[in-house]
């Protein structure tokens, strides 16, 4: 409980820098709005994207952004879930103190790296193994689920060893294994934080722009399979904007990062909202 | 400790010096700007833009008092804000028409020929199309390097940006009205497209004439030969040119930025940006 008066000036800043987080989210909000209402002729949900006719239609970028980040999380969630299990001790010792190390190290790696590696690795793989360009929603949704890996499994550490501290003797006194403890207690109860986790991945990967503009081909339409191409909502506005083109693209443009934001906002809401085993 | 403080003061020194001469040493061109300020507005075509940006910055730089502004909008845009005085310079990348000159009386001044080539990779066996094959592979009519001579294996289209000038001339003068197909990728740059093309066998794009390089092939497109030579002699006839117009004669600021752009410190920016300078047509 608080039970200090904190100095003027924490008190002050803190003001300050929600004053500007909100003035961020409020310029976005009424933004998109705005330009929604006056973008009456120009179908921006749509799935027709043809600026020379006058059709600005982003509904295959929406479809895009949702289908990039939902399996992105799958993919990276699961994968997170597995590393804090070895960080725990599921494996050998050295295998956890190597995969610490190397977690901690991807988390300074910046994106563009991990796009360009990928434009060169993982790219011509798929296109040589699977077929189609390489450039596709397979190639996007590898590269964010292991971009995403390193900040879930970091902040699922956290609780996951608190959590496992508390309970680890007590489990043992039971005559629990640490397997057991791990999947049967330790996991459920830290079920907020794995949840927050995710949230925070699927966050990073709605937003994510330089990987799915280098990797997912940036094609309009609706991708069917994962070797379609697909054009996101953050692609789309990034390749939009370097063409300083003025007009119906950049009412487009608004209403795209108001959904973005829209749909950041709903996974918070949402991860709140799942109750989760409070403490033992 | 005393010594490496004197040191590092003399290395920061000579950097100075260093920078100031070659500063002073680029003035040449920029001298005609020296009593003039105020602001100069360009906007137009978007092919334009690096030429423009990097010539205000030079200028902008040497003389602080003038301020330049540089934005896009496309060829249409720039001919009605310099027609109606609201900027200084517009740029197109086309000729402009009878009626336009007519009704804002306007001066042109062609300063750069862009020139597109459509590229493959040099594995590919095809090495010549016809712009009609050009225009079917872009509408997803011909789906297979068979149907045109070479091995077995889809083709990936790849294409550019909505506002890309390259783009705008490859459709102009090679595929015309055709619908593009949903599935083309999208690269969002020159060197983005000779990435792509460079590591897949089975790729086709298009990029300047000026980025084409041993790692991508330029392709025969109905007989003519992609290269700046050919672009400049009129033989290979996907090209434009870039159009400086200003309502009635250049003065003052404009003039001088104009001149800048003519000068051999303007063909430098033309040509560094992969277009190819022309001489002011007198």
């Amino acid at each position: 409980m608080r039970n200090f008066s904190a100095p003027l000036w924490l008190r002050a800043l803190a003001l300050c820098i929600g004053g500007v987080l909100s003035t961020v989210f409020v310029f976005i909000s009424f933004s998109a709005l705005e330009a929604l209402w006056r973008s009456e002729g120009l179908h921006l949900f749509s799935a027709v994207w043809s600026p020379q006719n006058g059709h600005f239609g982003i509904l295959t970028m929406i479809h895009a952004s949702l289908v990039l980040s939902l399996s992105a999380l799958c993919c990276g969630w699961l994968l997170s879930v597995g590393c804090c299990c070895v960080l725990r001790g599921l494996g050998p010792k050295w295998l956890a103190v190597l995969l610490g190390f190397a977690l901690r190290f991807m988390t300074s790696i910046p994106t563009v790296v991990y796009g360009f590696t990928a434009v060169f690795l993982l790219v011509p793989l798929i296109r040589e193994g699977l077929g189609g360009s390489g450039f596709c929603w397979l190639a996007a949704c590898v590269m964010l689920s292991i971009q995403g890996v390193p900040t879930m499994t970091l902040v699922m550490d956290e609780a996951v060893r608190a959590v496992s501290a508390e309970t680890s003797l007590t489990s043992a006194a039971l005559g629990i294994t640490p397997l057991q403890n791990l999947s049967r207690v330790v996991l459920p109860t830290a079920r907020p934080w794995l949840l927050s986790a995710a949230v925070l991945g699927f966050g990073r990967a709605l937003g994510d722009t330089l990987l799915p503009t280098m990797l997912a081909g940036n094609a309009v339409q609706f991708a069917a399979s994962p070797l379609d191409s697909m054009r996101t909502l953050t692609a789309h506005i990034g390749l939009v904007l370097s063409s300083d083109i003025g007009g119906g693209e950049n009412l487009s443009l608004l209403v795209a990062g108001g959904l973005l934001l829209l749909g950041s906002i709903m996974a918070s809401l949402f991860a709140r909202r799942v109750p989760g085993k409070k403490r033992i | 400790m005393k010594s490496m403080r004197k040191n590092t003061v003399v290395a920061l020194f000579s950097v100075l010096l260093l920078g100031l001469l070659a500063a002073v040493s680029s003035a040449a061109a920029l001298d005609a700007f020296k009593d003039l300020k105020g602001t100069l507005d360009i906007a137009g075509g978007t092919a334009h833009i690096p030429v423009m940006k990097q010539a205000a910055q030079d200028i902008m730089v040497a003389y602080p008092e003038i301020r330049i502004t540089v934005a896009g909008g496309g060829s249409g845009v720039g001919v009605k804000q310099v027609g109606e005085g609201l900027v200084g310079i517009g740029n197109t990348g086309r000729p402009l028409k009878e009626n336009e000159v007519a009704e804002f009386g306007l001066e042109t001044f062609p300063f750069a020929i862009d020139g597109v080539a459509v590229a493959v990779n040099p594995a590919n066996q095809v090495k010549e199309l016809t712009s009609a094959q050009i225009a079917d592979i872009y509408a997803g009519r011909i789906t297979d390097w068979k149907e045109l001579g070479g091995d077995t294996g889809a083709i990936n289209v790849f294409g550019r940006e909505d506002g890309s000038g390259t783009r705008e001339t490859f459709t102009e003068k090679v595929i015309g009205k055709t619908e593009l197909a949903p599935s083309i990728n999208v690269v969002s740059s020159n060197g983005a497209m000779k990435t792509a093309i460079a590591q897949d066998k089975r790729a086709i794009g298009y990029v300047g004439i000026g980025h084409l390089e041993p790692s991508i092939a330029g392709v025969i497109i109905d007989g003519m030969v992609p290269s700046q030579e050919n672009a400049a002699n009129g033989s290979y006839k996907v090209v434009r040119n870039l159009f400086m117009n200003t309502k009635g004669k250049p003065t003052g600021l404009a003039a001088a930025f104009i001149d800048y752009i003519f000068s051999p410190e303007g063909a430098r920016i033309i040509e560094a940006s992969g277009y190819i300078p022309l001489p002011k047509q007198q």
